[in-house]
């Protein structure tokens, strides 16, 4: 038989639930075990990755909700991964608080727009902030695109817009980002690294 | 890092300087702990501040800011002259026996070849002497004047520890007893690791702090074995991978360069960086250059790129000059840049100079941020002292996932690619930055296919064969990635098989064996460790193929075998190399090349023209600095960085109005600004404070608690002061030098609000990087009434 450290855990709050009964003359184990157990019942678990600095520390999020029709699946914990050979189930303080980055109330929903000289947001759609941007975008790579320097060699870049960022996105967007960004022209391009 | 988060474990000198991990890094640093309690390990801090890590060290040497290659010298300069160095590391690894040119000079701190007029050298002038057969001539006696060694020697001659202690403000006797332990491992039975962060990276001299690290890690043959190492400790979930992916002003994914304008063709460009073999028996891998960037051009334009038509090079835009950060922002302060996309990036309070950036800011058409957060970089035109009614920069925000809801991979510090699971779904009214990217370049091509408009030849050309175009799935990229064989359709397992005819792709060579036939190798969770030494084959994927320590050849002898039998890296079994997956041929005999199969030389660099300031790492002053530099007075400060319009009139000058050295840095409860939407970290850590030494303090009458001013010529900041005795007087060239401390994390948005640290930095940066000078600059200090 193999053991997990999870359930090498487990035995062992049962078995300290177990001395409960002969200290205090009553079984305090079914309500001990139901404290233990309700927080992550019944919760998926899904493998990831700290969103914080670069150590990489492998963590679980527990989920409530199957994702299927009139549910929604809500992280109710998160944790170190045990199995991770980086951080081995420990997490620093931000790690440790990363289900309130996660469930954050303060995270926004809908795209905003702040008119020249306005003092104020006013919230906008999806369909008007995509063609707000996209028109933008091209007029000033239209007025600001070199195809020629003074020399006369080509060099086909967009001078007028910059790109920068991130170090938060994962591999997969970052290199959709430069390939995107590239074949648009855009020379002006960074992210954290740099500062 | 060349080595790995876990291989810590391994070190006997664990030297942190430029990085404070137990607070920035702290599950990392545990293998730091874990060396010193199994191995015996020491731990040492060199830093302007007695840091948590500094707690927990066997000894702590405080400096100035800024001095860090004055100090690193004067290790070079003991090594050297006390024959401390692994000196069959050195003859065998490093380029120490090459013969370098006449024409090589320095004096009075400028190297041969400075025109003063552009502030550039002409690094032709630091090239090796050659022989007939075109291969650079070796001295192996190392007694040549003119060879790499004696040059080091008579270079760092000059850092005697009196020297070191003037300018970095510690007392002979500290700096020493630092030095007996940094400089103990050149013995092939010792091993030591270096442990950095952006302590080093953001100076006006940060390029080259790192080069000095290289040569002193070289002389003492820690480079590519497990417990040895320069090991940079990057500050955000994937610095690395954004990196390696090239959300870079001058590169292309896996480090391929950005073409230039002088580079009319295809074949000019590659044979800029396709190098030829300086020394005969050099493996000299980047002559493999066409096939990894022809092999990018496939990715990107598919059919579209063809031998024929140079693999659709002109569909690359080619700068006119720098690109980065900085520059990106002087073209806004002088009005030329329209518009700008900040995603995932606080491009306000990140700095420097916060007032100037705000100024630049407001010169933008138009500026779209995307965060999952509504941060000060969207509402600069809310900003303290900002009249909003005057800025006409108009300003999109859109809410973007953040890290739970997405799969995909971050890679870490240590190079190691971990696939994550997408926890819960995107909320209503969110969208992925896939889809955004998606749609932006969906919208603009639709756009051109409209009306029209400059050279978009790319844009219809690019490749986009994704089950969904309007929101690519990240599998699909990350198989793009790895790369194809185009002619079976075949996943890659090796950039050993790009082909530079058009037959291949790979969106990132490095990446190759990432996602092969056998499926995604960044999502393994195997924990076995057979060596005990930490690899983790097993455990998701290291970039390159799985090589968890970099320039691993140069971990063993001539014969093949480890320098230390119970720490191997890899090993020469007769036939073939055994271990760690091997930085060489898997069956190239150990004398049939040199260890470093990146470099030309097939050697590691003590002498480069790599950078652009100099083949030595040279101490200059912080742009701002609180004294002369006594090594060359008329060259105080690093001769080659790029002044920008109105900087030199925004630095002090004079230590009269602007007497204290300063720094600014993080703290473990916060990570930058995102955390100030944190609640329990909010809590933690509630309030901008400043960091002030205890005699300073005493001095003028700044009480802990109450509130302090500090002020430099770009702006201000106010907050609580915290006295500590964690930060001392030190003594430099004579006279007595405070330094005060400024976390990072506060603006005017969040749970709380607080003073932007980077109203204080200033606008200038490393020669090579332009990564800006955050990390010593001049203030004043007064108590608030």
């Amino acid at each position: 038989m193999t053991l997990s450290r999870r359930d090498l855990l487990k035995g062992t709050a049962l078995a300290a639930g177990g001395t409960f009964v002969s200290a205090l003359g009553f079984d305090l184990k079914p309500a001990y075990a139901q404290s233990r157990e309700l927080k992550i019942s019944g919760a998926r678990e899904y493998k990831t990755v700290c969103p914080y600095c670069a150590v990489g520390c492998g963590t679980i999020a527990y989920v409530h909700g199957s994702g299927g029709l009139n549910t929604t699946r809500s992280v109710i914990h998160v944790e170190g991964d045990p199995d991770s050979p980086i951080n081995g189930g420990t997490l620093c303080p931000k790690g440790a608080s990363q289900m309130q980055l996660a469930m954050s109330p303060r995270l926004e929903h809908t795209p905003k727009y702040r008119a020249a000289g306005s003092t104020e947001w006013e919230d906008v759609d999806w369909e008007w902030a995509m063609s707000w941007f996209a028109r933008k975008y091209k007029d000033s790579r239209d007025a600001t695109f070199v195809e020629r320097d003074a020399q006369g060699r080509r060099v086909n870049r967009c001078e007028g817009i910059g790109w920068v960022g991130s170090a938060t996105v994962t591999n997969e967007d970052a290199y959709l980002i430069t390939k995107t960004q590239r074949a648009l022209g855009i020379v002006f391009m960074d992210h954290q690294a740099r500062i | 890092m060349t080595n790995h988060w876990k291989d810590i474990k391994n070190a006997d000198v664990v030297l942190v300087m430029g990085a404070n991990p137990a607070e920035n890094h702290p599950c990392g640093f545990k293998w730091a702990l874990e060396a010193r309690d199994n191995r015996g390990a020491q731990i040492v801090t060199v830093d302007p501040r007695y840091t948590r890590t500094s707690t927990v060290a066997d000894r702590h040497l405080q400096i100035r800011p800024g001095s860090d290659i004055a100090v690193i010298g004067g290790w070079i300069h003991k090594v050297l002259e006390e024959e401390l160095y692994h000196d069959d590391y050195v003859r065998l690894h490093t380029n120490a026996s090459f013969i370098v040119s006449e024409s090589y000079r320095f004096e009075d701190g400028i190297f041969a070849g400075f025109d003063e007029a552009t502030s550039t050298y002409d690094r032709t002038q630091w090239s090796y002497e050659r022989g007939a057969d075109g291969f650079v001539r070796r001295d192996p006696t190392l007694e040549h004047p003119r060879c790499v060694f004696q040059l080091l020697r008579a270079h760092y001659s000059r850092y005697t520890p009196e020297v070191v202690a003037q300018i970095a403000g510690c007392s002979v006797a500290d700096f020493e007893a630092m030095a007996e332990i940094v400089c103990s491992t050149g013995t092939a039975d010792r091993a030591g690791t270096i442990m950095y962060a952006v302590g080093w990276t953001m100076h006006t001299v940060g390029s080259q702090i790192i080069r000095a690290a290289a040569i002193l890690q070289l002389l003492l043959g820690n480079i590519g074995r497990p417990g040895g190492g320069i090991n940079a400790l990057r500050g955000h979930a994937n610095v690395q991978g954004a990196t390696d992916h090239a959300i870079v002003a001058a590169s292309l994914p896996g480090y391929l360069t950005v073409p230039q304008p002088a580079q009319t063709t295809l074949a000019a460009h590659l044979a800029a960086y396709t190098p030829r073999p300086a020394v005969a028996g050099s493996v000299n891998f980047l002559s493999n250059y066409p096939r990894f960037f022809n092999s990018l051009m496939k990715a990107w334009f598919g059919d579209a790129a063809t031998p024929a038509n140079n693999f659709a090079y002109d569909h690359l835009g080619k700068p006119a000059g720098d690109a980065t950060w900085l520059s990106m922002w002087d073209e806004a302060h002088q009005g030329r840049l329209e518009g700008l996309v900040a995603l995932g990036f606080n491009t306000l309070l990140a700095g420097p100079d916060v007032p100037r950036l705000i100024r630049s800011m407001t010169n933008l058409k138009w500026k779209v941020v995307i965060d999952p957060f509504l941060h000060e970089a969207a509402e600069f035109w809310n900003a303290p002292g900002v009249d909003a009614s005057q800025v006409q920069t108009e300003v999109l925000y859109l809410p973007a996932a953040h890290w739970i809801e997405r799969g995909g991979s971050f890679t870490n510090s240590g190079r190691w690619a971990q696939w994550k699971e997408a926890a819960v779904d995107v909320p209503e009214g969110v969208r992925s930055d896939t889809w955004i990217l998606s749609e932006l370049f969906w919208r603009v091509k639709e756009l051109y296919e409209d009306e029209g408009g400059a050279w978009h030849e790319p844009i219809r050309d690019l490749t986009w064969n994704y089950v969904n175009p309007r929101e690519p799935s990240l599998e699909e990229l990350a198989r793009e990635i790895n790369g194809y064989d185009l002619t079976t359709g075949r996943l890659l397992d090796s950039f050993a098989q790009l082909r530079d005819d058009g037959t291949t792709s790979s969106g990132n060579w490095i990446y190759a064996g990432s996602w092969t036939e056998q499926g995604n190798m960044m999502a393994r969770r195997g924990t076995e460790d057979p060596s005990g030494l930490g690899f983790h084959h097993g455990w998701a994927f290291a970039w390159p193929l799985n090589r968890r320590v970099l320039y691993n050849r140069a971990g063993a002898d001539a014969n093949g075998e480890p320098w230390d039998a119970s720490r191997a890296g890899i090993r020469w079994n007769g036939t073939r190399w055994v271990g760690d997956v091997p930085d060489f041929g898997a069956t190239t005999r150990p004398d049939a090349a040199g260890a470093f199969i990146m470099t030309e030389e097939g050697v590691a660099r003590l002498f480069t023209t790599g950078l652009v300031d100099g083949p030595f790492s040279e101490h200059y002053e912080p742009a701002e600095s609180p004294t002369a530099n006594i090594l060359h007075e008329r060259v105080a400060v690093n001769p080659t960085v790029r002044w920008y319009d109105g900087v030199r009139e925004s630095l002090a000058q004079s230590t009269d109005e602007f007497p204290y050295a300063a720094t600014v840095y993080r703290v473990v409860e916060r990570e930058h600004f995102v955390t100030s939407h944190v609640p329990l970290l909010v809590e933690t850590m509630p309030d901008f404070f400043v960091e002030v030494p205890h005699g300073l303090a005493l001095e003028k009458g700044v009480v802990n608690g109450e509130r302090v001013r500090v002020w430099s010529p770009r702006g201000e900041v106010e907050g609580v002061a915290i006295v500590t005795k964690r930060i001392k007087p030190l003594t430099v060239n004579g006279r007595t030098l405070w330094t005060i401390g400024i976390p990072v994390h506060w603006g005017f948005k969040g749970i709380t609000t607080g003073a932007m640290a980077n109203s204080l930095t200033p606008f200038i940066g490393d020669a090579n990087t332009r990564c800006p000078e955050f990390k010593a600059f001049l203030v004043n200090m007064e108590p608030v009434a």
